[in-house]
């Protein structure tokens, strides 16, 4: 126990030899009539696929790491395992300190709620309390600029309305781990430019990032370091100058 | 186990905002509001008097107070049915978020029924206003005694229950979809063999049917309710061991099945 303690530096998250596995019908069983009847036939076949095999990476405190990947290379499978939405087959994850997904903003939300309900409920969903959310509410709304459009239901918001007030929520309760997935393209140019800038003033603190993008430019721009994800393996890892020059190749070879 | 201790004290506060939400957005846009929750037991009760009251209200021998019998079996009914059904489609409901998040996923089961049990336990006003209605300005009066005081008993083993049920029903719809039908016609089924208007020594039923009777946990509860509320004495004790075992042992069964298939539920979402 002690010995823990006094280790200076912990890693932010411990990704070790982490596989999961779906299993895919070929065609979607989704009520008993065929399920019996595929079972009385013996044709209740799965396809396994592994979307995720043998992966490991540790990420330090402060560390920010890019992942690049062509679709369906298994990126999204991992940040949401790293986010606990997903349960890994094999291996497991650690993840130390608060984490934020932003994985699709204001995903939470009900749309016959109001902005201002929608904001308790969705830090409450993000396992906040009512009164920690309370501290932060003026913030929230003074960032997501929706004025007096607070107190009107989210089904009449924009789409941009929407991300605005999920990207002020998602930031506000200052958290430790930051996973971004293609998120910094929300919103008109003016508020894009303010949550890039939020988001730097987060890397100042000390935050943990991972950033899903094709984009290695704005890979570079972000991480410091980097992974390359393909058919659930990973091909590369390291600096993330490299790495993107490796992805770059890649690009062009395809 | 203080790990889900510790993880649901953690997000407890989400199950108090998504009760609330569901009571909240419930009423909301009807001019009505809250008054429905009184209103609609009250006039559904006044159809299921106005059919059923000559013939199943007449004999004195069984019944006390017709409206009233016909009144503690309807709440009781209706909040099981309601409950569950709202528990059963929660998953797929929150599937957006659930796909995204990671959140305890048996919070939404579990807030659903929370949700209906409240407006349940505002709709037991009507049920104390047709006690005093019935009890100073008809003849034909409910017997109020120090009884009625227990009635919370019966409430909370209805409640276990449909938590139970609602578990199991959650799992189940992420798997397979016409659960929902399935459980449409066993609803009407449990309608007839639950004694809501009829009384269960009143029939000349098959044996068997009477027997199914008396294997239904909500024909204790009922009859326990009907005991404090409405016949003024002591329940059957039968009928509280049968009742709180068989609704303790759902409840398990229900937390065990829904633990051991949560983590497939992302894959059916």
């Amino acid at each position: 126990m002690n010995k823990q303690n006094s280790m200076a530096k912990q890693p932010a998250i411990v990704v070790d030899n982490v596989s999961v596995l779906f299993n895919m019908n070929k065609e979607k069983v989704d009520n008993i009539k065929e399920y019996l009847i595929k079972l009385v036939t013996n044709k209740l076949h799965y396809n396994e696929f592994w979307a995720l095999k043998n992966v490991s990476f540790t990420v330090e405190k402060g560390e920010r790491l890019g992942v690049l990947g062509f679709n369906g290379a298994g990126k999204s499978t991992l940040l949401k395992t790293i986010a606990g939405v997903i349960k890994p087959t094999e291996g497991k994850v650690e993840a130390h300190g608060i984490i934020a997904p932003m994985l699709e903003l204001g995903a939470g939300f009900d749309l016959n709620y109001s902005g201002r309900e929608n904001i308790f409920l969705y830090g409450a969903t993000m396992g906040y309390s009512r009164k920690f959310i309370q501290s932060k509410y003026d913030e929230i709304v003074e960032f997501s600029e929706l004025g007096e459009f607070i107190e009107s239901p989210v089904k009449n918001y924009s789409s941009g309305m929407r991300a605005r007030l999920g990207f002020a929520i998602a930031t506000a309760v200052q958290p430790q781990i930051l996973i971004l997935d293609e998120v910094l393209s929300v919103g008109d140019a003016k508020f894009r430019m303010k949550s890039e800038a939020k988001i730097r003033s987060m890397f100042d603190k000390g935050i943990t990032v991972l950033f899903v993008s094709h984009n290695t430019n704005q890979v570079l721009n972000i991480c410091d370091k980097a992974i390359i994800l393909d058919h659930g393996k990973i091909i590369a890892q390291g600096d993330a100058k490299e790495v993107c020059a490796l992805y770059d190749e890649m690009i062009a070879k395809k | 186990m203080t790990k889900y201790f510790k993880n649901f004290h953690k997000y407890r506060y989400l199950l108090y905002e998504i009760v609330r939400k569901n009571i909240k957005l419930q009423y909301r846009n009807s001019v009505l509001g809250v008054f429905w929750t009184f209103l609609q037991p009250l006039l559904t009760t006044l159809v299921l008097v106005a059919v059923f009251g000559g013939i199943f209200g007449s004999s004195r021998n069984y019944t006390t107070c017709y409206p009233i019998y016909l009144l503690c079996g309807r709440l009781i009914f209706e909040f099981f049915t309601q409950a569950t059904k709202r528990a059963m489609r929660s998953i797929t409901n929150s599937a957006s978020v659930i796909k995204k998040v990671y959140v305890p996923k048996y919070i939404y089961p579990l807030s659903n029924i929370l949700a209906n049990f409240v407006t349940f336990i505002i709709s037991l006003l009507v049920l104390v206003c047709f006690i005093v209605y019935f009890y100073f300005f008809t003849n034909q009066q409910p017997v109020v005694s120090s009884y009625i005081f227990l009635a919370p008993i019966p409430i909370l083993i209805l409640l276990i229950l449909a938590i139970g049920v609602g578990m199991i029903l959650a799992t189940f719809s992420v798997f397979f979809k016409d659960i929902e039908y399935i459980y449409e016609v066993f609803c009407m089924l449990l309608f007839y063999m639950t004694p809501i208007f009829f009384h269960a020594g009143q029939l000349n039923a098959s044996p068997i049917v009477g027997y199914a009777i008396k294997i239904n946990p909500l024909y204790s509860i009922t009859e326990m309710f009907r005991c404090c509320v409405l016949y003024g004495r002591m329940f059957t004790m039968n009928h509280l061991y049968y009742a709180l075992g068989f609704s303790i042992a759902i409840f398990i069964v229900g937390f065990f099945i829904f633990y051991k298939k949560q983590d497939k539920f992302i894959l059916h979402i």
